[in-house]
């Protein structure tokens, strides 16, 4: 079953023009439009992801990775201009379009979003239960002991010390704080994740924990998975299929192994052949 | 300015000696002496309310009050920005009361004004002496004989009727203020009913506290529809506003904005199903002045009558002197006396003892 559907994604920029979109893109090889200087951080893009289904979408920083993830996590950013269809399960109409009360409902209930930047995720003055709780709250829980008996569960699903769920969230480490965030993105039982350099910034060791842990959870409660990484390694591991991106593009896209192990794109073959 | 006949023949009088031959008479205020302070106040023989309006505020500005009371009744909670005029006292001192009382005040009402319940506190006076001298309208102290109360963070022990109208001064007039200080995003919240940052402070609160400790400003759902600060009353004052026979308006001049929560509209504080709204209790507590162990009390720190060596005690107070008054004389009065159907009207203290009456003493902490 097909969860969510996506096409001609476009996120700009700037003030645009009629030739932004042909003047820009990997053929150009540029994401800025030489005629109005506006940046075209994503076009032309099309995706489905099935029910309980991992995509990766890799590219280099710049690449339009992020501003895409967010179009699809109906996080929405006032300075860009957006255009393309989503479409959800069980929803009628372009999820780009609806009214902030439906894209509220469906960003508590069922479609998530982990924050590349901590800040932007999670609020690090309220206890780490509190993050969580958020989530439970404004999907309308009202039973203290519920909330509480959940956030114990999340916590040690996501390996988090259940004893340290009282403590502000800015006293948690790094790995902590991902976790947090992926914990309160799993607190409502989404159909959809969509994690945004789940990684970045942990060391070697902790990443490979967080990623097991994430494998693990996403296995068992089924629950699909947009993952945003410029690691290839990162993708290998969680996704079953992969988007290349450059250039604000789609460059290539199908099965992780096909990408892996014969990739078709100039980009995409120096992207792997740079693996270290 | 002065279009009221009255005001101008007084006028005439008092401004004999340099009076011009115009008719229309331009406000040139009272000349007086400037060798020194006593001298000025020696030259004056009025109180210098000359030429003001009656109720102070000019009728565009008691018009657009009125308007924007009447919006904020119409959607019960909801803030109503409104003019905010200057006032005869700085901002943050009922200046919005005080506007939302000279506007509904009309020459046949009487006026109450308490502050922290005490109807004797400076401001509280003071607002009371403004009333009286430009409202023409007699005041009391006593709550049931009151038409309209004006009340700095307490809502009176006697339960208030459909004859009546409350009158709050509000500092903040956002509940949401206290987990995001950005208006623009709170607006947004109310736009949409979006109070999860809310719940996630209750949430912290008892989480530190084991229940929701929130002294005052406690944050309460107005018909279901949105998050009001009921002002700094205490905990034990929401359930009073909750389907109330009273209108009550809460106004705050420094902000601009006025809200209110009409006759007979649902009050709820927020609280989580197995963490109930709680009031202050007062264990093992009475007031020291009429033994009342049903009401707000406070702590008062007294000198010691025995030996004054700097020695202090602390007293327990009912809150509402001019209930604490009447209880005195009458130790047993019910907070619904003066009405015909006993009415359930806030909290009791379950658990203070029933009756342990200190010494009746004739001047309490509360004053009179």
């Amino acid at each position: 079953m097909t969860l969510l559907e996506a096409r001609d994604l476009q996120t700009r920029y700037g003030p645009g023009c009629p030739r932004c979109v042909e003047s820009t893109g990997d053929r150009a090889g540029t994401n800025q439009c030489p005629h109005c200087g506006s940046v075209v951080a994503c076009a032309d893009a099309d995706l489905s992801v099935e029910a309980g289904e991992v995509v990766g979408i890799v590219g280099e920083s710049g690449s339009g990775k992020s501003s895409l993830a967010e179009l699809l996590a109906l996080e929405r950013d006032d300075d860009a201009t957006t255009a393309g269809e989503v479409h959800y399960a069980g929803h009628d109409g372009n999820l780009l379009e609806v009214d902030y009360e439906t894209r509220h409902d469906l960003r508590t209930g069922e479609i998530a979003l982990v924050h590349q930047h901590i800040r932007d995720g999670l609020n690090l003055e309220f206890t780490g239960g509190g993050n969580v709780a958020e989530k439970l709250l404004s999907a309308g829980q009202r039973s203290y002991e519920d909330v509480r008996a959940r956030i114990r569960e999340l916590f040690d699903e996501t390996e988090i010390p259940v004893a340290r769920m009282d403590d502000p969230t800015s006293t948690y480490s790094g790995g902590m704080q991902r976790r947090v965030q992926i914990a309160r993105a799993l607190a409502t039982d989404p159909d959809l994740v969509v994690l945004d350099e789940p990684t970045t910034g942990l060391d070697v060791s902790v990443q490979a924990r967080v990623l097991d842990m994430f494998r693990r959870v996403q296995r068992e409660e089924g629950v699909a998975a947009i993952v945003v990484s410029h690691d290839l390694s990162v993708v290998r591991l969680l996704a079953d299929r992969t988007l290349v991106m450059r250039h604000g593009r789609i460059v290539e896209s199908g099965l992780t192994d096909r990408i892996m192990e014969d990739p078709h794109h100039e980009y995409t073959q120096t992207l792997i052949n740079s693996v270290i | 300015m002065n279009d009221l006949p009255t005001q101008r023949s007084r006028e005439r009088v008092t401004m004999t000696e340099h009076t011009t031959t115009d008719d229309v008479l331009p406000d040139e205020g009272t000349p007086v002496a400037t060798d020194s302070v006593d001298a000025a106040l020696e030259s004056l023989d009025s109180d210098g309310l000359e030429g003001y309006n009656y109720a102070y505020l000019d009728e565009h500005t008691k018009r657009e009050v009125r308007r924007s009371v009447l919006k904020a009744v119409a959607i019960p909670g909801h803030q109503v920005p409104y003019a905010s005029r200057p006032m005869p006292l700085a901002r943050g001192w009922g200046t919005g009361g005080i506007q939302a009382s000279l506007s509904i005040l009309g020459p046949e009402d009487t006026f109450k004004v308490i502050d922290q319940g005490a109807d004797e506190s400076i401001n509280a006076a003071n607002i009371r002496r403004l009333a009286e001298n430009t409202a023409d309208v007699p005041t009391t102290t006593d709550t049931t004989e009151a038409d309209l109360i004006q009340s700095r963070h307490r809502i009176p022990e006697e339960v208030l009727t459909d004859e009546q109208r409350l009158v709050l001064q509000v500092p903040i007039t956002d509940a949401l203020r206290t987990v995001d200080p950005s208006d623009a995003a709170n607006r947004r919240r109310h736009a949409h009913k979006n109070y999860g940052k809310m719940w996630v402070h209750l949430y912290e609160n008892v989480v530190e506290y084991g229940e929701i400790k929130i002294s005052s400003r406690y944050p309460t759902m107005v018909a279901g529809r949105y998050l009001m600060d009921p002002s700094p009353i205490p905990r034990w004052d929401v359930p009073k506003l909750d389907h109330a026979d009273h209108l009550t308006v809460l106004a705050a001049g420094r902000e601009a904005r006025l809200y209110a929560v009409p006759p007979h509209t649902e009050v709820e504080p927020l609280a989580f199903d197995d963490r109930q709204f709680t009031v202050e209790r007062f264990p093992e507590q009475a007031c020291h002045a009429c033994g009342s162990t049903d009401t707000y009390l406070v702590e008062v720190s007294e000198e010691a009558t025995e030996d004054g060596d700097n020695a202090f005690e602390t007293r327990y107070a009912c809150n509402d002197a001019s209930f604490c008054a009447k209880r005195r004389k009458n130790p047993d009065l019910p907070k619904d006396h003066h009405l015909e159907e006993a009415v359930d009207w806030g909290p009791g203290t379950p658990d203070a003892p029933t009756d342990d009456a200190g010494t009746p003493v004739e001047q309490g902490g509360a004053g009179e």
